[in-house]
C-alpha cells in the first residue's frame, strides 16, 4: 500500500504525542523520580523490613493465586469441554459470573459471606457451637482464596477455547497407536494447551501483581506493594512511593518479557479446525455425583452475588450478630436516588467512563488504523505505547499521573489535574487503552487491505473510504471494546483511590467509605448498581459481537 | 489384553479383519445399515461412497473409535467390538494425517513404540527404518509443519505402519494431495501397503483412487453396501443402476435385450450391439445399456447406422479427444475420437463401435 507518508505522519503525530504525554512520561516520571537524590529512596526501600515484605507477599500471593487458579480452571474446562452431564450448561453459564463482578465488589463479598461476621462464617460457628469464628478472612491466604475465585475465570476461558480447538483427530491418532488416556493427556493434549494455560497463567499473574482491592480490604497485616505505595504516598513519602512504583512495575513487565520468550520457543502452532466430540457419562452413580458436584459448584459461585443482592435490601445498622440480615428495606435504593449526596458518585462514575470512552474510542480507532492498515517507521513505537498501559499495574499507572500532573509547568509539559475532575476520566482512559485498541485491532484485521485500496482506485475520496470502508470494518471492535472499556471505568477502584477528591469520588469509593460506616445496606446497593451497569454492558457486547459475527 | 499383548500380535499373524452386519444409528438417521466385509491379510479393500454414506463412519467402528449398535467387528476369530481403539493394535491414517504439530517427525513415528515401553533408542531405530522405508530417510528431526502434504502423509503412513499393525486403516488418504502428486502416491502407498502383509481397509470418495490401489471395492450409498467386488467386476458386471450411476462415464440408456445383443432406440432410431457376456444376467426388468467412451465412435452426421447428436463440449485428453454429445434430453454419451472435426454446437452422428457393452437391470 503505498500512500504519501506524509498524511500518515499527519495522522500518526498526534496520537503518538498524545500517547507519549500520558502512557510514557507519567511512568518515567516515577523511575526518574526515585532516583531523585541518588540512590537515596532506593536505599531506604531496600532497608525498610515493611518493604522487603511487600515485595515477597506480593510474588507469594501472584505465584499462589496463578495455581490455585490453575487447580480449579483446568479440571473445570476439561469437565464442561469434554463430557455431557446433567446440568452443564447451567454450569458452563455459572461459571464466568465471576468475571462479572467488579474487583471490589467481589471482596467485599467475600466479606459478607467468610467474613469474621460473615454468614458462612457465623453458619458455620452456631452448628458447631463454636465461641468464636472458625476462621478469619485476613492475610495471604485469605487474598489468594478471592483471586483463586475472580482469576479461575481467565484459566477456565483460555483452556475451554483451546480445548474447543484442539483437533480431536490427533486424541484419536494417539489411541489408535496405543496410547492410554492417561498417556494421551501427558503426551499430546496437555503440551498442545500449553500456549493457553500460558497464556491465562500470565493473565492470572499480572491481575494478581497489581491486586489491590483484596489486600487493601483484608489485607490485616499483610503489606503489598500495591498498598504500600498509596501508603506511602499518604505518609508524603513520594521518592519512596516512586520506588515501590517501579519495582511493582518492573516486575510486570519481567513476567510479562519472561512470558515472550517462553512463547517464542515454543513452535506450536494451534491445530486448526476443532470437533468436540463429548463423551456422555455413562455410570449412574458419577453422574449423579457429578450433578451434585455441580450443583454445589454452581451455588457457590453464584453465592457472592446472591449475598450481594440480599445484604443491599438490608437494613443498615441492624446487622450485628444474627446470620442473616434481620431487616429488609427498600429505603437503600431508595436514598441513592433520591439523596443527592449519595446520588452523586453514581453521576461521577457514569460521567467520567462515558468521557474516558469516548476518548478511548476515537484515539484507539485511529491507532488501530495505522497498526493494522499503514506501515510507516512510527509503527513500533505506537504499538508498544498502546499495549504498554496493560503490562503496568494500575496503582503505578495512577501514581504516575499524581507525580506529572501536580503542577503546572508549560516547558516539561505539566499540567494540573490532580485534584480537578479531569484525573480520572485520564486515568480511566489511559487503564482502557489496550482494551479498546486491541479489540478495534482484531476487527480491522479482518479488513481485506485491498479493499481500501479498491475504494480508493474507484476514484473514493480518503475521507469516503474511511467512511464507508474503514470504520464500518473497525466498528463491531469498537463498540465491543468501548462497552467492556465503560464497565471496567464505572466499576474502577485502583486508581481513583489514589487520584480521586470528593468532588469528584466514584461509586467505589463511596462504597468502602459507607463500608468502613458500617452501612452495609447502602455499599450493597451500590454495588448491585455496578453488577447491573456490568451485565448491562457485557451482554450489550456480546450482542454487538455476534451480530457482526 | 493390555497394549503389551496387542503389540505382540505382530504384522500378519491376526487373521482377516471382519465386519459382520454392521449397524450404527445417529438420531433417527441410520449411518450404517447392516455392512459385513472381510478384508485379508495382504489384501487392500476400498470402501467407496459419496459423503455421508456412511463409510467413515464404518472405518471409525472398526477402529473402534465409534461403537456399532449392533453387529460385530472380528479379527480371524477373535470378536474385538468392545475392544477400545488402543488395544486394537490397528495402525491408522487419518484424512488430515493427525501428526502431532509438537513433536519431530520420528517423535511422532515412534509415538506408537513409546506407547508400547519399548525403549527410547530401539522406538528410534526402529522410527527411523520406518521413515526410510517410506522414502523420507533424513528427515526424522524436522519439525512436522515444515514437510509438505505428500511429505507429511508418508510420515502417517510411516507411524501406522511402524507398530507392525493388525490391520491398516486409512481415511481419504489422498484427497488432500494435488492431482500429481495423487499419482504418484496411489503406486506407493499399494505397494507400502502390500508390503505390510496386513488387511488393508481404505475409504475414498474417489472411486478412481479405489480403482487404482484397491484389490476390492465395495461400493456404499446411504449406508448399504450395493456392491462388492474387484474394481473389474464393478465396471463390467455392476450389481445396479446405481452402481453403474457411480461407477465410470457412461451414458445410461434403456434397451431391450435377446440373444446376446442389446438394441438401443435414440431419436427413433434403433441400434444394436453385443452384450458383454459377464452381465447378461443383470438383463432383467427394464435392463440399461451402459454406453461408456471406449464402446461409442463418432460418424458422419445423418449416417443411417448412426444416432444423432450435438456437440455440447470437448476436451483434449492425450492421445484422443473426448466428446460429450447430447443425443436426447437427457441422455448425455461420452464419445472419445482421434480426430477433432466436430466443433461445439455441430450435429454429428454416434455409433456403438461393436465392442461388448455391458447391461445392467434398474
Amino acid at each position: 500500500m503505498r500512500r504519501s507518508a506524509a498524511g500518515t505522519w499527519l495522522l500518526a503525530l498526534p496520537v503518538l504525542v498524545l500517547l507519549l504525554w500520558t502512557v510514557l512520561y507519567p511512568n518515567a516520571a516515577v523511575i526518574v523520580g526515585s532516583f531523585e537524590g541518588g540512590l537515596a529512596h532506593w536505599r531506604e526501600f531496600l532497608a525498610s523490613p515493611a518493604d522487603r515484605e511487600a515485595l515477597s507477599s506480593t510474588l507469594i500471593i501472584s505465584v499462589a493465586s496463578v495455581f490455585a487458579a490453575l487447580v480449579i480452571g483446568v479440571p473445570l474446562a476439561f469437565l464442561l469441554t469434554r463430557f455431557e452431564f446433567p446440568g452443564r450448561r447451567a454450569l458452563r453459564i455459572v461459571a464466568t459470573l465471576p468475571a462479572a463482578l467488579p474487583p471490589l465488589v467481589g471482596v467485599i463479598s467475600f466479606l459478607f459471606l467468610y467474613g469474621e461476621s460473615g454468614v458462612v462464617t457465623r453458619a458455620v460457628q452456631d452448628l458447631f457451637g463454636m465461641d468464636e469464628a472458625p476462621w478469619r478472612l485476613t492475610g495471604i491466604w485469605a487474598i489468594v482464596f478471592v483471586h483463586a475465585y475472580t482469576m479461575y475465570v481467565f484459566v477456565f476461558l483460555f483452556v475451554s477455547a483451546g480445548l474447543e480447538r484442539f483437533d480431536t483427530s490427533l486424541d484419536e491418532a494417539a489411541a489408535g497407536l496405543g496410547a492410554s488416556p492417561r498417556h494421551r493427556l501427558r503426551r499430546v493434549t496437555l503440551p498442545l494447551l500449553i500456549p493457553a494455560i500460558a497464556g491465562s497463567m500470565l493473565l492470572v499473574f499480572m491481575n494478581s501483581l497489581g491486586s489491590f482491592s483484596a489486600p487493601y480490604v483484608f489485607g490485616g497485616g499483610i503489606r503489598v506493594l500495591s498498598t504500600q505505595i498509596l501508603a506511602s504516598k499518604l505518609n508524603g513519602a513520594m521518592g519512596l512511593a516512586y520506588v515501590e512504583t517501579t519495582v511493582l512495575a518492573l516486575s510486570a513487565v519481567a513476567a510479562l518479557g519472561l512470558f515472550r520468550i517462553l512463547q517464542r520457543k515454543q513452535r506450536v502452532v494451534s491445530t486448526g479446525k476443532g470437533s468436540v466430540t463429548r463423551r456422555a457419562i455413562s455410570s449412574h452413580g458419577l453422574r449423579i455425583a457429578l450433578a451434585i458436584a455441580g450443583a454445589v459448584v454452581v451455588i457457590a459461585l453464584i453465592l457472592p452475588h446472591l449475598m450481594v443482592i440480599l445484604v443491599s435490601f438490608a437494613r443498615d445498622g441492624v446487622w450485628t450478630t444474627q446470620i442473616l440480615p434481620p431487616e429488609y428495606t427498600l429505603e437503600n435504593y431508595r436514598r441513592l436516588a433520591t439523596d443527592a449526596q449519595l446520588w452523586r458518585p453514581i453521576s461521577n462514575s457514569v460521567l467520567m467512563a462515558l468521557i474516558a470512552t469516548a476518548a478511548n474510542i476515537v484515539v484507539c480507532f485511529v491507532a488501530a488504523y495505522l497498526l493494522v492498515l499503514r506501515r510507516f517507521s512510527g509503527r513500533p513505537l505506537l504499538g508498544l505505547l498502546v499495549a504498554l498501559p496493560w503490562a503496568i499495574p494500575a496503582t503505578a499507572i495512577a501514581l504516575g499521573l499524581a507525580a506529572t500532573f501536580n503542577q503546572s509547568d508549560i516547558w516539561t509539559g505539566r499540567v494540573v489535574l490532580v485534584g480537578t475532575f479531569w484525573i480520572l476520566p485520564l486515568a480511566y482512559f489511559i487503564r482502557n487503552i489496550p482494551l479498546v485498541a486491541t479489540a478495534a485491532e482484531s476487527s480491522l484485521r479482518q479488513l481485506d487491505p485491498a479493499l481500501e485500496d479498491a475504494a480508493r482506485g474507484l476514484g473514493a475520496s480518503w475521507w469516503l473510504t474511511m467512511r464507508k470502508v474503514v470504520i464500518p470494518a473497525a466498528r463491531p471492535g469498537l463498540i465491543a471494546g468501548g462497552l467492556l472499556a465503560a464497565v471496567t471505568a464505572v466499576g474502577e477502584f485502583v486508581a481513583s483511590i489514589v487520584l480521586y477528591t470528593h468532588a469528584n469520588r466514584p461509586i467505589s469509593i463511596e462504597i468502602l467509605a459507607q463500608l468502613r460506616a458500617l452501612a452495609f445496606g447502602t455499599a450493597a446497593a451500590y454495588s448491585v448498581l455496578l453488577i447491573l451497569l456490568v451485565l448491562a454492558m457485557a451482554i450489550g457486547a456480546r450482542t454487538v459481537e455476534e451480530q457482526y459475527a | 489384553m493390555t497394549v503389551r499383548d496387542a503389540a505382540a500380535g505382530t504384522a500378519g499373524s491376526g487373521g482377516t479383519l471382519s465386519l459382520r452386519n454392521i449397524r450404527r444409528r445417529f438420531g433417527s438417521h441410520l449411518a450404517v445399515d447392516d455392512v459385513s466385509l472381510d478384508v485379508a491379510p495382504g489384501e487392500l479393500v476400498a470402501l467407496v461412497g459419496a459423503s455421508g454414506s456412511g463409510k467413515t463412519t464404518t472405518l471409525r467402528i472398526a477402529a473402534g473409535y465409534e461403537q456399532p449398535d449392533g453387529g460385530s467387528v472380528l479379527v480371524g476369530d477373535k470378536d474385538i467390538t468392545r475392544l477400545p481403539p488402543q488395544m486394537r493394535g490397528f495402525g491408522m491414517v487419518f484424512q488430515h494425517y493427525a501428526l502431532f504439530p509438537h513433536m519431530s517427525v520420528e517423535q511422532n513415528v515412534a509415538f506408537g513404540l513409546e506407547a508400547r515401553g519399548v525403549s527410547r533408542k530401539a522406538r528410534l531405530e526402529k522410527a527411523r527404518a520406518a521413515l526410510t522405508g517410506v522414502g523420507l530417510g533424513g528427515a526424522g528431526g524436522r519439525p512436522v509443519q515444515s514437510l509438505s502434504g505428500g511429505e507429511q502423509q508418508r510420515v502417517a503412513v510411516a507411524r501406522a505402519l511402524v507398530i507392525g499393525p493388525r490391520a491398516l486403516l486409512l481415511d481419504e488418504p489422498l484427497s488432500n494431495l494435488d492431482p500429481v502428486l495423487r499419482q504418484s502416491m496411489r503406486d506407493d502407498l499399494s505397494a507400502l501397503l502390500r508390503h505390510a502383509n496386513v488387511p488393508a481397509l481404505l475409504v475414498t470418495h474417489d472411486q478412481e483412487d479405489a480403482f487404482a490401489i484397491a484389490d476390492r471395492v465395495a461400493l456404499l450409498s446411504k449406508g448399504r453396501i450395493l456392491q462388492n467386488g474387484t474394481p473389474a467386476e464393478l465396471y463390467n458386471n455392476p450389481a445396479s443402476l446405481d452402481v453403474a450411476k457411480f461407477i465410470g462415464r457412461g451414458a445410461l440408456v434403456p434397451c431391450t435385450v435377446s440373444d446376446g445383443r442389446a438394441a438401443v432406440s435414440i431419436g427413433g432410431r434403433e441400434i444394436s450391439f453385443p452384450v458383454l457376456s459377464d452381465s447378461v444376467g443383470h438383463a432383467g426388468r427394464r435392463p440399461h445399456a451402459i454406453l461408456r467412451p471406449e464402446h461409442l465412435e463418432l460418424a458422419d452426421s445423418g449416417a443411417s447406422d448412426a444416432w444423432q447428436g450435438t456437440v455440447l463440449a470437448r476436451r483434449f485428453a492425450g492421445s484422443s479427444i473426448v466428446y460429450r454429445i447430447e443425443m436426447e434430453p437427457g441422455i448425455i454419451a461420452e464419445v472419445s475420437g482421434t480426430d477433432d472435426r466436430a466443433q461445439i454446437g455441430t450435429r454429428v452422428g454416434v455409433r456403438p463401435r461393436g465392442t461388448p457393452v455391458p447391461v445392467v437391470a434398474e
